[in-house]
């Protein structure tokens, strides 16, 4: 068969079904002078390496996108990121964002929460509040979803250690609205292998939370089927100075690490894989972006086939969320910022991305005003109704430059990925440094050029100019560690402190067991057991992971 | 022959953003001065320690997450407890213009935002540490 045919058998059965269950955005998709766009073009020859490594939308092995329409059918999620302060400032900051046309939710936390403090332990000094909302118990969960119905939303919640507590107040707060668990819509990041490597908010050591993430798996199957268990993250090992080759290459590695434990743990791969979704940065190389999420879905289905014996397509498709590159802002004549997040948002949807968030001009000075916020947010909105990049899937496929880039990044993760094989696998290679090592040099490196003037940065080593300080800069008061210990003692004052007790202890006894703990934090949660009881309990079994540095 | 000049590179508070830090790390070390990295998530009392233990001659904090205007201050004021207020304190992260002067009210003596070229905190620490070594 030729690819032609190959092609019109796609179009009625796999791309027909779809449309036919969930029409298209629009009857007809036009250029400007009435010639139609086609749903995907492809090349008239090249057999079977083309569809043994490119394919079609919505088929193995997912190198032109995982969806048959793409945003032909529904535009990509615009989930902006966002919370600071309290639960009460966080809960404004929604309602505005879903009122301002925003699709989904997605809940940044402050440090102390991400990772098990409440706010009155003597390592949150300073910290309440600053980097995202402060969630010390339920309470504080059932202020922040006030009159939003978490039946009809999707939530996001960047939170990893921890994942396993704030995952129960959000169940628990639903079901104090009225909805089900299995209602419920959403992710969490629970992705704890990237925290040793890059971004820095583990609790536990590695063994332990590997085993929090499985009984997450476990009890998410069962109770909570549409939720997304993890999104296995290269967003931060991009930011911490990787290349794009090694952003994919350790991403899908700690996706394999965690395939692994759950397989380990018992679990079908085909029951949970389909809920594993991938976190990846745009960055501003446009061209080398696109190729690199091209690469990431090829390589990755290509492991769940072969590697895992993955036969659920679902269990296949490498499905991610995308944030355009923060480290790329810069302090100095901050609105330039507004066009690289432009960049960097072609990057991500014509990289095919089932969500985005766009990063706010102000973000290298300060957490982002609500101005910041929208023009970041009308970015997407303006590449998605006005750009045309939407109506036709993969539209830079058969070029012949990104075509060689998705090759090579292919090849050269996938030699990564043996390399990190052979070390024992990810936590092995991560327990040796190895990781940070390479993710550091990349970094140095790329310092040194800039330094050098070998790489520009406009504004910042080439076309500098005179500026005034920014002003207008969103600032979080202190008085909000106040206002949270205040809470803090009030919750304490009025449960009932004999079941926090007797469901701690439960905590206990299933952390040193092999029961499943997420049933236990869930009752603990509800009777108002706060984030750092949970937290302590647990690392009462567990102990505390400690850093080994590697410079 | 003076000895090299010794810096210890702190995380403070629980932030992980840690690839300045280790770029500066790796940025003074290339500059000729032995660097002490702690690495993350220490408490002001750890910093301070680790100064007065490994007798260094400067300590450079960053902090991304936004409690510089606590944790900054409190490593000085434990520094001069101790009696080891000749240690250079120096800081860098994202921290607001307008806080600086707070902090340098408050015993940091300098602070350097994002973009700042080595050669500037190079050249201020070997400006400005003390003389006796």
């Amino acid at each position: 068969m030729t690819i032609r045919d190959e092609f019109n058998k796609w179009r009625e059965g796999v791309h027909g079904k779809s449309v036919s269950r969930f029409p298209e955005r629009k009857k007809e998709f036009k250029t400007s002078y009435g010639e139609t766009v086609e749903p995907v073009y492809c090349p008239e020859e090249g057999g079977s390496a083309y569809l043994e490594t490119r394919g079609f939308p919505g088929c193995y092995p997912f190198t032109r996108g995982v969806q048959p329409t793409m945003y032909r059918g529904r535009f990509w999620t615009m989930r902006q990121y966002a919370g600071f302060g309290t639960a009460e400032e966080s809960n404004k900051r929604y309602k505005y964002l879903l009122g301002a046309g925003q699709t989904g939710l997605s809940v940044a936390f402050d440090l102390p929460t991400q990772i098990g403090y409440d706010s009155d332990h003597p390592m949150s000094d300073g910290e309440v509040g600053k980097v995202g909302v402060a969630i010390d118990s339920l309470k504080d969960m059932e202020i922040l979803f006030d009159g939003i119905p978490l039946g009809d939303v999707s939530t996001s919640m960047t939170i990893n250690s921890t994942a396993s507590v704030l995952l129960s107040m959000y169940i628990a707060v639903a079901e104090k609205q009225g909805f089900s668990a299995d209602k419920l819509n959403g992710t969490i990041q629970n992705d704890i292998l990237k925290e040793y490597i890059a971004r820095g908010t583990y609790r536990f050591p590695p063994k332990p939370s590997m085993r929090l993430i499985t009984d997450i798996f476990e009890f998410c199957a069962s109770n909570v089927p549409k939720w997304n268990t993890i999104s296995i993250s290269g967003y931060h090992i991009r930011e911490a100075g990787s290349n794009a080759v090694q952003e994919v290459a350790f991403t899908l590695a700690d996706g394999i690490a965690y395939v692994e434990a759950a397989i380990k743990a018992g679990l079908d791969v085909d029951v949970f894989a389909p809920r594993l979704s991938f976190f990846f940065n745009a960055h501003n190389n446009l061209l080398e972006e696109v190729a690199k999420f091209r690469a990431a879905r090829r390589l990755w289905s290509e492991v769940m086939k072969n590697r895992f014996k993955a036969a659920n397509p679902k269990s296949q498709m490498l499905r991610f969320h995308t944030q355009t590159a923060g480290c790329t802002l810069t302090a100095q004549q901050p609105d330039n910022n507004i066009v690289r997040v432009a960049i960097q948002t072609l990057a991500a949807t014509l990289g095919g991305t089932q969500s985005l968030h766009t990063n706010s001009r102000d973000e290298a000075l300060a957490l982002p005003t609500e101005e910041s916020v929208r023009i970041a947010l009308r970015t997407q909105q303006i590449v998605a109704h006005e750009s045309g990049i939407a109506d036709t899937i993969d539209p830079l496929a058969g070029s012949y430059f990104v075509e060689a880039l998705t090759d090579s990044i292919y090849a050269k993760a996938r030699k990564y990925i043996e390399r990190i094989d052979e070390l024992g696998g990810m936590v092995e290679a991560i327990e040796k440094g190895f990781v940070q090592q390479e993710i550091q040099d990349s970094a140095y490196h790329y310092q040194v050029a800039v330094e050098k003037g070998e790489e520009v940065v406009v504004g910042v080593n080439k076309f500098q100019m005179k500026e005034e300080p920014p002003t207008n800069l969103l600032k979080v008061d202190r008085s909000i560690q106040v206002s949270q210990i205040a809470k803090i003692n009030d919750v304490k004052s009025s449960r009932d402190n004999d079941a926090v007790i007797r469901k701690l202890a439960e905590i206990k006894a299933a952390a040193q067991g092999s029961d499943n703990l997420m049933p236990k934090i869930l009752e603990a949660v509800k009777v108002y057991a706060t984030l750092g009881e949970i937290a302590g309990t647990m690392q009462e079994v567990f102990g505390e992971h400690k850093e080994s540095v590697v410079l | 022959m003076s000895r090299k000049i010794r810096v210890l590179i702190a995380k403070p508070g629980l932030d992980g953003h840690d690839r300045g830090a280790k770029f500066v790390a790796r940025a003074l070390r290339d500059a000729g001065m032995e660097v002490i990295y702690t690495g993350l998530r220490q408490t002001p009392e750890s910093i301070v320690n680790t100064a007065i233990q490994e007798d260094v001659d400067a300590v450079g904090m960053s902090i991304l997450s936004g409690a510089h205007n606590t944790l900054l201050p409190k490593v000085v004021e434990l520094l001069k407890e101790k009696g080891a207020e000749d240690i250079l304190v120096f800081g860098g992260g994202v921290i607001p213009d307008s806080d600086i002067p707070f902090l340098k009210e408050n015993g940091v003596q300098a602070v350097f935002t994002p973009g700042t070229p080595s050669e500037e905190f190079v050249n201020f620490i070997k400006e400005n540490v003390r003389k006796d070594g």
